[in-house]
């Protein structure tokens, strides 16, 4: 296996998915089978990334294999000094697990579907669809700069659209597919303007380069603030996509679209793009540039969790789990806990499209009835899925033998870690309410959902197991979610080849002033190897922590594990006592805490506060405008108008009343002259040519040369 | 190629073919569409044939060995008197890589609107003799090196213009009609003024030795040209460069339409039947920025840079304030109406940085928001024939009766947005690039950014309120496009999606002369500027 093949089999599996949905576009009404080009094509991927994962971590687990083209050549410009736009592949470790993650999710979404979308008038679009989203998101995991991730990032956001508005008969779906994408625009212009500041320093959009670069002191507009600002503008396309506060709102509206793609955008794609390029920018964020991208997401997390507490849409409380736990993902980068950011994002990215999944059956079998309150007692019916539920709500929860536990965990020492040595508790602090929270909404939602009695009777007959396609994806899943695929100690993460051989927090290449402390390795600073591929520049970065954050995380470790897992239990017990055994009333608790509640309830009124302000005041902006240009603008044009004509009905009785009287020669010059702005009016264009013509002899003798 | 007239065969092709429109009796409706349809498919093949022989290394812009495809024939000379001296005017045209993507769009854009045309049914030989000789004009603006020449041919424009919209427009056409001529003819009075200024300002030496005032546009831009008391000459301590530059930019100003002078555009576009509002979109506005390029800026480089803030300035006016506007919109057209001013902003601003990566993203805006908006403006007409209304808010759901013509509108939308892979989101990023690398428009840059979104709301809004949602019942007789409206939209989205592919093609086709245009205008601001030193 060469290096050279990696990159060829990246290509095709970016590719494929592409030609898929142009032919299901083009042929799809013509053929209602067609949609098994789709199927076959994710096969394909599915294959090829194993084959790319396997090699990668095998025979070049310590060398990115990279390649790139030049993409729009300025030739050979004077000016410019030959300058190219290039597009490149890079295929590091995080890149070969990342592609191996978005092609399984993807590969069981689709295959998941075809039991779920059965029916459905526009079925082969639907395969179309999702096929651009996996190209879209295969080209930004595979991206070595950053024009090419602005690019697929980009239509990311158009599959987005087109999928969570893909019923566009309802409103809601169109409003959501709308807001998705507009939200994401707006974090999309930070994204822009940092890209745009890269490229006036650099000249480039690569990221070894500019890493490199910035590694030799090369700052934005020669500032270490500049670095800051830019880092944390980039960060801003993130929080778009990873729906971060304050830009989360679109992604639990986005369940408007079919379940299998809630599936889809919650665990491989789209959210977990924000993530991504946040560690792609990880090295150059400055320690400013993180505190801020680790308060963003330790509010986030808080703030999603909260609301998750009272939701009674079953997908709703999935999607602020999301949010939530994406907020772990972003605070995580932020305190410098790179590694167990990726390894979250790959364990969430498992047991998330499991449960959101999960809910899809419980929903199929139930007849499209999201209410939480409408269900009940389907553990007997549903006993896969209740099973998958189970065991994917164990790892967002954070249990021991769970792949969520090892991951989640690992964040947590990370943020006691960084509390510790920077004395900023707020992350720490938010970190572990959210994990009482979530254990306890996790179970609120298995509770009301598969235990008890059916409170729905009608509903409740009517549900059965759904059919193997779907469960089969459930059951991939679930295995997943345990922890023997990433490490053989259950409790110590860092000792397993996940985190010990395969991810490791690469160098920071920010000057070293503008780092955090404990990222400084005091006695002998390692310096990364830069190494001269052959395929361009290939950077192998070394651990950058000094031995003071491992004194700290050490500490960390058995307070965080006891901290966690009493929080967790805690969490699973008082949903057990409120909603299992009922000790506790939750109406009357609700009663209790109203104006807590419906806060909760209400989203934190985020949302109507947007529509009042930022929406509204566009809105209102616009009409303003709209009218300043009917009535200011144009007033003032047909105002001139109006003046002309007036000037020319003046000169008209003034020529025939004044001047008609007296001298016949002038009255004639006045005469022609008043009778042509008379025309004005009348429209004859003619007139006006001849004038032109006249124009062009008089203005000939007045210019006469000296 | 050597000798074949090639640029005047593009250009006089249409004329020929109004002759023959007009010899053809008033009822013989199918021979004069099928002329016309002749005639815009040789333009356009003539218009390939010059492509491929195109010359990607030569710059034109100022240099006459340069330009390509080159006729220069003595036109007029008359004498006109002891104190004008013998006025010599030479039929001067020629080609560089700035005016061949626009040669192209004009004759994509004008067969596509032929084809368009094929639903009118008022007096059709009138339309189409107007159509053609309208079709000559353009072409004989992009290739003009003759100030004279270029007049004559932008003032021709005006004419056909008129009655296009005035006889063949909508309600309020006569309204409309007199506002886009009066509008515009006061911009070519500025233009006139600022012409007839260089004319008596700058001189040519023949070849017999004597001197004599031009109009020939590549001897404006030398400075070593003008005489020492010439009223626009840079060696008069006393000139009127200044207010010059200022006139002829009101002038090519009022056509992109530049805020505040775009208010005909939006009457304009709603009376004007489809065919000429996506001529007037895809072509006619293109003209007053490609003035700008072709003429303000090469003859007064020092006064371009001075004023270059104040340009970006108003490019980010109307890219913002046209989103805003559009956003408020009600009538489909008036709302494409006002995004093609927001996206001409883009042009703007692209050109106003003077650098090389801005002004390639200004072309190729140019030729990519001539190809986006035909798309939306056919898009408006083919709605409007079937429904005859174009109220945003009559329509919902029509994507589940109209799929296809859905898909085709979704495409447009988007490119219009810049989504990336389709053609506008390459000459969109040039522009940000190129514009953010100037340190004194950077902030206006940014502001800039926020049509990202502007554009993706009203876009996406519209989408919302005319496809999506359940189908009125009202419209569930509406039919999906037809042979001859695929045959409008598929080149175009080819187009769109190659060039947002692989841009590379017309890069190279716009570059050598970009380059050769900012190396002239900043070799030219510093010699002229330290000429007016003296």
């Amino acid at each position: 296996m060469t290096d050279t093949l990696i990159i060829n089999f990246s290509i095709i599996m970016l590719l494929l998915p592409a030609f898929g949905f142009g032919i299901l576009i083009v042929f799809g009404k013509k053929y209602p089978k067609l949609h098994w080009l789709e199927i076959g094509i994710l096969s394909i991927g599915l294959i090829l990334a194993i084959v790319v994962l396997i090699t990668k971590l095998t025979t070049y687990l310590h060398d990115d294999i990279a390649f790139n083209f030049v993409w729009i050549n300025f030739s050979n410009i004077s000016l410019l000094d030959s300058f190219k736009i290039r597009l490149g592949v890079k295929i590091d470790n995080i890149t070969a697990i990342m592609l191996f993650v978005v092609n399984l999710i993807s590969f069981l979404v689709h295959v998941y579907s075809l039991e779920y979308m059965k029916g459905d008038p526009r079925f082969n679009r639907y395969y179309a669809f999702l096929g651009v989203f996996t190209f879209s998101m295969i080209g930004i995991v595979i991206s070595d700069n950053l024009l090419m991730i602005y690019i697929f990032w980009e239509l990311v956001g158009l599959s987005s659209y087109l999928l969570i508005g893909f019923w566009y008969e309802k409103k809601s779906a169109s409003d959501a597919g709308k807001k998705a994408f507009l939200t994401n625009r707006i974090g999309d212009i930070g994204m822009l303007v940092g890209i745009l500041i890269l490229f006036t320093t650099y000249n480039t959009f690569s990221f070894d380069s500019i890493f490199h670069q910035i590694s030799l002191g090369k700052l934005p507009f020669d500032s270490t603030a500049w670095l800051t600002v830019t880092g944390i503008l980039i960060f801003l396309g993130a929080v778009g996509k990873s729906a971060q506060f304050p830009l989360h709102v679109w992604l639990p509206d986005a369940m408007e679209g079919p379940t299998p793609v809630s599936a889809l955008i919650h665990s491989a794609t789209m959210v977990a793009a924000g993530v991504y390029l946040s560690l792609r920018i990880f090295v150059m964020l400055t320690a400013d540039a993180m505190l801020v991208v680790a308060i963003v997401g330790a509010v986030t997390s808080f703030l999603a969790a909260t609301i998750a507490l009272t939701q009674n849409d079953i997908k709703r409380v999935l999607a602020y789990s999301t949010v939530s736990q994406l907020g772990y993902m972003i605070m995580s980068v932020g305190i410098g806990a790179y590694a167990f950011a990726f390894f979250h994002l790959v364990t969430h990215a498992f047991f998330k499209s499991n449960l959101f999944l999960g809910s899809g059956s419980v929903i199929h079998s139930m007849h499209h009835e999201q209410d939480m309150r409408q269900m009940g007692g389907l553990r007997k019916k549903m006993p896969v899925t209740y099973a998958a539920f189970i065991v994917s709500s164990l790892a967002i929860s954070g249990i021991p033998l769970t792949s969520g536990f090892l991951s989640k965990d690992g964040i947590l020492a990370g943020s006691l870690a960084f509390g510790h040595l920077t004395g900023h508790w707020l992350m720490p602090t938010l970190g572990f309410l959210v994990a009482l929270m979530t254990a306890f909404y996790m179970f609120r939602l298995i509770i009301m959902t598969f235990h008890g009695k059916p409170r729905n009777i009608e509903k409740y007959e009517h549900a059965h197991e759904t059919p193997f396609v779907m469960t089969m994806p459930l059951v991939v899943l679930s295995l997943l979610s345990i922890f023997f695929w990433y490490t053989l100690n259950p409790v110590a993460p860092e000792d397993g080849w996940f985190l010990h051989d395969w991810v490791k927090t690469p160098a920071q290449v920010t000057p070293i002033e503008t780092r955090f402390d404990f990222m400084v390795n005091k006695p002998a600073q390692e310096t990364s190897v830069i190494a001269e591929g052959t395929h361009g520049t290939a950077e192998v970065s070394s651990i950058t922590n000094s031995e003071e954050y491992e004194h700290a995380l050490h500490w960390a470790h058995i307070p965080s594990l006891i901290l966690s897992l009493t929080l967790g239990g805690l969490g699973i017990l008082l949903a057990y006592l409120i909603y299992q055994w009922k000790y506790i009333d939750p109406d009357k608790m609700a009663d209790k805490l109203r104006p807590l509640y419906l806060f909760s309830l209400n989203k934190w009124y985020i949302d109507e506060f947007y529509h009042a302000t930022f929406i509204g005041g566009t809105i209102g902006l616009s009409k303003l405008l709209s009218l300043f240009d009917k009535y200011v603008v144009d007033g003032l044009v047909n105002g001139t108008a109006f003046f002309a004509r007036l000037t020319a009905n003046i000169s008209e009785i003034f020529d025939r009343y004044i001047v008609d009287g007296m001298v016949n020669g002038t009255a004639f010059m006045s005469g022609l002259f008043g009778l042509s702005l008379r025309k004005l009016q009348t429209g004859k264009v003619q007139t006006y040519i001849v004038f032109v013509v006249f124009s062009i002899l008089i203005l000939l003798l007045l210019f006469k040369p000296f | 190629m050597e000798g074949f007239p090639i640029l005047s065969l593009i250009t006089f092709i249409p004329i020929i073919g109004m002759i023959i429109v007009l010899l053809l009796p008033g009822r013989s409706e199918k021979e004069i569409k099928y002329t016309a349809l002749i005639a815009t498919a040789l333009q356009l093949i003539l218009a390939i044939i010059l492509l491929a022989n195109f010359n990607y290394s030569a710059g034109g812009i100022f240099d006459k060995s340069s330009f390509q495809f080159v006729e220069n024939y003595k036109w007029i000379e008359v004498f006109g008197g002891s104190w004008v001296g013998t006025i010599k005017i030479n039929y001067f045209v020629g080609v560089d890589g700035i005016s061949t993507p626009l040669i192209l769009l004009s004759t994509i854009v004008t067969f596509i609107a032929t084809i368009s045309s094929w639903t009118i049914n008022k007096s059709i030989k009138g339309y189409f003799a107007l159509f053609l000789l309208l079709d000559t004009a353009m072409i004989g603006v992009f290739i003009s090196l003759n100030f004279f020449l270029f007049y004559i041919f932008w003032e021709l424009m005006l004419l056909p213009m008129y009655f296009l919209i005035g006889i063949w427009g909508g309600p309020r056409k006569e309204y409309a009609a007199i506002k886009f001529f009066i509008y515009t003819l006061t911009g070519s009075v500025f233009m006139l003024l600022v012409m007839i200024g260089l004319y008596f300002s700058a001189t040519q030496t023949l070849a017999d030795g004597s001197q004599v005032f031009t109009f020939n546009l590549l001897a404006l831009m030398d400075p070593s040209n003008y005489t020492a008391t010439g009223i626009l000459s840079p060696l008069n301590p006393h000139n009127l460069r200044f207010l010059a530059y200022i006139f002829l930019f009101i002038g090519f100003a009022i056509k992109i339409p530049m805020f505040p002078f775009h208010t005909w555009l939006p009457d304009a576009h709603v009376e004007a039947p489809t065919p000429i509002s996506v001529i007037l979109a895809g072509v006619l506005l293109k003209m007053g920025t490609y003035g700008i390029i072709r003429v303000s800026f090469p003859i007064f480089p020092e006064i371009t840079r001075e004023l270059a803030w104040y340009i970006a300035l108003f490019g980010v006016i109307n890219m913002i304030y046209g989103a805003l506007v559009a956003l408020a919109q009600k009538d489909f057209k008036k709302l494409i109406a006002y995004s093609s001013i927001s996206h001409m902003g883009y042009v703007l601003l692209g050109m106003a940085s003077l650098t090389v990566t801005g002004m390639n993203g200004a072309v190729f805006q140019m030729f990519n928001h001539g190809t986006i908006t035909a798309m939306l403006f056919l898009s408006v007409g083919v709605v409007y024939e079937r429904a005859h209304t174009r109220g945003i808010n009559d329509f919902g759901g029509l994507a589940s009766q109209m799929p296809i013509y859905t898909g085709f509108v979704t495409v447009a939308f988007f490119a219009a947005i810049g989504l990336p892979s389709l053609s506008g989101f390459i000459s969109e990023i040039l522009v940000f690039l190129g514009a953010f690398s100037v340190a004194s428009i950077r902030v206006l840059t940014i502001i800039s950014t926020l049509t990202v979104v502007l554009g993706a709301a009203y876009m996406l809004w519209t989408l919302q309120r005319i496809f999506f949602g359940k189908l009125n019942e009202k419209w569930s007789s509406l039919h999906d496009l037809t042979g001859r409206e695929y045959a409008m939209f598929i080149p175009l989205l080819i187009i769109v999606f190659y060039l947002g592919i692989y841009p590379n093609p017309m890069i190279h086709l716009m570059n050598t002369s970009v380059n050769s245009l900012i190396e002239f205008m900043s070799a030219n601001a510093q010699h002229i500027t330290a000429l007016a030193g003296f």
